[in-house]
């Protein structure tokens, strides 16, 4: 080798060298972007294994909830809840669709924010699930055994169901108050038709108490509080010694009609609602306040039969500030403050200041030394307004750019999201010192710990709920799902585990262990206990029977075939309902109906279960119906035909399975 | 017949009614998709499910080879054996009371003879359950039967049986163990074979 030669070897190996020393310090400096060293371990679950955590997560505008396992964040299931479901037949079934139901008509979707457990002593007990509709202010109850939506209920004089439904220590009540204030009907208001510049004379605001029957969870509005046209933006019950209160952040205290982003961002402090629920429905229940018209529809699935049934309610009790002295207190909190959470102890109460650049937290104990020092800088509509100085435990400094929510890890800190400067910030609860961060991507908006909104966190993981995607998957055109991160917070660092990829846009979650929820699943409904009006429980009662116009056909599903699969005699201007039993008595076996022009929807039938789906021909000729589900090696030959005849045509009603009709 | 002998007779045809309490044989049935397990219970006087439901999932799933339905209260020998076996204790205590060994001899072989028809009938009960198929059954599996096996395991297609005999099977055999300990006892010991003191 030559001189010159070694020269170049040594040169050439300098700059290999380099740049490998500058692809090593990219990648440290990248590091958290990518994840942590031994983060697959933590996130792999066997095949065959289970995860240790369920996920609930609102799906925002899907008006569902979606259900996944952690830590591997795998989709375990959606949960249709407010916005129907062609495919199995949710709200177009006619055992299903009277869910849908509110004072204004039939409303297919919704906009789903907050799930929230039942708790009983203030520690989720996975026994319900209940979620908010923003939109049309409705409160959902989900049936943890069956994954099923067994109630909605309607809340009138209200709208923008935002800070909605968190519930009390022992699910006594589920909150919800408005977020976009309206005018309403006398006595309440002036009257609902009025000029919008007329907001600050006519608009209304009310916080809803919904009582839940603690044997089976059904809800009722028990009263409502007339409260000042602000945006009410989220809310939570107090836990241990504040547990009788419960808590509400707002913004547009400026009570502006337009132009919200800067008409409702001029003031310096908007307030924090506290309100002492336990004594005011003490007062409500000796008969206070005024009971007034309004129209709401309350949609309860029937235990017995299984099909939904509409109440549709005319009353409510309505109570005003001034029924309720000494019960109701604004304590101010910086600027358009948005999340509002009670720290595990039920010490404090600790908001997302949103606009401000500090989480500021609130002193229960300080909250009572105020009320009872009488210590007021003035009122709103006959609420007093506590001193910010006398109920401020202190301001979390240094939280990064819009603060949105907290949670909790029942280890004395709280993690908040910064939504402008995109991270998690880690704070002493009793400090009030930020001791780590971590960047997240991109933009976090709600947070979610195991049990971290309870008084025993489960703790251990972290799930941000991001609201901007971006690059972080494979692109999907202009939309894509959500991003979620799951972090480990076991440590005293933030360690960021996994990226997944969620339906909708969730806003909030609710995590709980495994075993508090899968060892009482249904698998399948015992054909005994179906009381379905319209229930076929023996192939041997499958019957087409014909009354005038209406035609019910009584079907049966089970490998591979249906009773009948051959019906003749249904004519032009016929409304036919196919009732369908799955007389299957097995663990995952459903079957499907489909039938040709269906314009209504297909459907799943579970097994023991009857659902109906209604038809109204539009066409004369034969119209092949299947099963949709693939139940079995000859599911493909699960199928029938349906004749359908001129309306003047002289078919009888004839019906059978495996024999030619005559 | 001695104390201790009569005592031990006792106790067998009192052990013969654990078949009221407890199964005599069990049919175990996995499968890929079965991860949960599948069965049968056969009792003296019933065929029941193992899990809830397994007996309609069993026809459910046997129906496509063509395989008949198993539907307990068709089958006489479940309506029979409950009064042989109350037989067969009466006997049993009737002789532990008297305490001849003719008895003993005829009850011994009386309980042989139906232990043995027993064992036999319920063979032939599976040999045409797994035999006899339905000819237009979906699916034929040419020189393929369906026979459970009558003790131990045995692969049918995607679907692996176990038979075992259960509590109420086994308290039978130790029944006979001991009546035929003690019919051969007092057989060799009798005074035949001693001198009386």
């Amino acid at each position: 080798m030559s001189f010159q030669q070694q020269i170049r070897n040594i040169f050439v190996g300098g700059i290999a060298i380099a740049v490998t020393a500058f692809m090593f310090s990219g990648c440290s400096s990248n590091k958290s972007k990518i994840g942590n060293d031994n983060a697959a371990e933590q996130v792999y679950v066997p095949p065959g294994k289970h995860d240790t955590f369920y996920s609930f997560l609102s799906g925002g505008w899907t008006g569902n909830i979606s259900v996944y396992g952690l830590p591997s964040g795998r989709h375990l299931y959606t949960i249709p809840v407010f916005s129907q479901d062609p495919t199995d037949g949710y709200g177009y079934t006619e055992e299903t669709k009277a869910l849908f139901n509110t004072s204004h008509g039939f409303i297919p979707w919704g906009d789903t924010h907050h799930p929230e457990f039942s708790k009983t002593n203030g520690i989720d007990d996975g026994r319900w699930l209940f979620v908010n509709d923003n939109n049309t202010p409705r409160i959902a109850r989900v049936n943890l055994k069956t994954f099923r939506t067994d109630e909605i209920l309607e809340l009138p004089n209200t709208a923008g169901n935002h800070a909605s439904p968190f519930t009390s220590s022992n699910t006594e009540y589920l909150t919800a108050i408005t977020r976009f204030s309206i005018p309403m009907s006398k006595p309440l208001g002036n009257g609902r038709d009025v000029p919008i510049a007329s907001y600050k004379k006519n608009f209304k605001s009310t916080a809803s108490f919904v009582k839940v029957n603690p044997h089976n969870g059904e809800m009722k509005l028990d009263f409502q509080i007339m409260v000042p046209p602000f945006d009410y933006d989220l809310g939570r019950f107090g836990l241990g010694p504040s547990k009788d209160w419960v808590f509400f952040t707002d913004y547009n205290s400026e009570e502006a009609h337009t132009m919200l982003e800067i008409n409702a961002s001029q003031k310096d402090k908007d307030f924090v609602l506290a309100i002492n629920w336990k004594k005011v429905a003490e007062i409500a229940h000796e008969g206070k306040g005024q009971i007034v018209n309004a129209t709401y529809d309350h949609n309860l699935v029937d235990p017995k039969t299984d099909v939904a049934k509409t109440e549709v309610l005319h009353k409510v009790r309505v109570l005003k500030p001034s029924d309720l002295k000494g019960l109701m207190f604004f304590m101010p909190a910086p600027k358009s403050p948005h999340g509002i959470n009670v720290t595990p102890s039920g010490e404090f109460i600790a908001e997302g200041g949103k606009l401000s650049t500090v989480i500021p937290v609130q002193s229960f104990a300080k909250m009572e030394t105020a009320i009872q020092k009488n210590d007021t800088t003035g009122s709103i509509s006959g609420i007093p307004i506590l001193n910010y100085k006398d109920v401020t435990a202190h301001e979390v400094k240094n939280v990064g750019l819009g603060p949105l929510h907290n949670d909790f890890d029942g280890k004395g800190y709280a993690y908040a999201t910064a939504f402008i400067s995109s991270e998690i910030v880690k704070w002493n609860i009793k400090t009030g010192k930020v001791v780590d961060r971590h960047a997240t991507y991109y933009s976090p908006g709600h947070l979610s710990i195991p049990g971290g909104d309870s008084r025993k966190p489960w703790g251990h993981y972290l799930l941000a709920l991001n609201k901007i995607t971006k690059d972080r998957y494979l692109p999907t055109g202009p939309e894509m799902f959500a991003g979620e991160q799951l972090f480990d917070i076991s440590g005293n660092k933030l360690k960021l585990l996994l990226d997944f990829p969620v339906e909708g846009e969730p806003h909030y979650a609710q995590e709980i262990p495994a075993s508090i929820i899968d060892t009482g699943q249904v698998k399948y409904f015992k054909l005994e206990d179906n009381h379905n009006p319209y229930v076929t429980r023996k192939e041997k009662d499958a019957k087409v029977v014909r009354n005038g116009h209406r035609v019910d056909i009584y079907m049966t599903a089970i490998r591979s075939h249906f009773m009948p699969d051959n019906i003749e005699g249904i004519k032009m201007g016929d409304t036919v309902y196919i009732h369908v039993t799955n007389i299957e008595q097995e663990w995952d076996i459903p079957h499907g109906f489909a039938l040709m022009g269906m314009r209504n929807a297909g459907m799943l039938i579970m097994p023991g279960e009857t659902r109906s789906v209604k038809w109204e021909p539009r066409q004369v000729g034969v119209f092949p119906f299947y099963c949709t589900d693939f139940c079995s090696a000859l599911h493909q030959e699960m199928q029938g035909y349906i004749r359908v005849s001129p309306a003047n045509s002289n078919v009888k009603i004839v019906y059978g399975t495996n024999k030619d009709l005559k | 017949m001695t104390k201790k002998h009569r005592i031990l007779i006792t106790i067998a045809s009192v052990m013969l009614l654990a078949v009221f309490v407890f199964p005599l044989w069990q049919i175990r049935l996995q499968a890929p998709q079965y991860p949960e397990g599948l069965g049968l219970n056969i009792w003296i006087n019933n065929v029941q499910s193992l899990h809830p439901h397994n007996i309609q999932t069993i026809n459910d799933l046997n129906h496509y080879i063509g395989m008949k339905a198993i539907t307990p209260n068709v089958i006489p020998e479940l309506k029979i054996m409950p009064y042989l076996i109350i037989l067969l204790f009466v006997m049993g205590i009737t002789t532990s009371l008297i305490g001849k060994r003719s008895l003993l001899m005829g009850w011994l072989m009386l309980f042989v003879g139906m232990a043995g028809a027993g064992l036999v009938d319920f063979y032939k009960w599976e040999y045409n359950y797994g035999h006899n198929l339905n000819p237009n059954a979906a699916i034929k599996v040419p020189g393929m039967s369906y026979q459970p096996p009558l003790l131990g395991t045995k692969q049918l297609l995607n679907i692996r049986a176990t038979s075992i005999p259960y509590i109420g099977a086994l308290a039978i055999g130790l029944a006979l163990v001991i009546g035929g300990y003690v019919f051969y006892k007092e057989k060799y010991n009798s005074p035949k074979y001693r001198v009386v003191s």
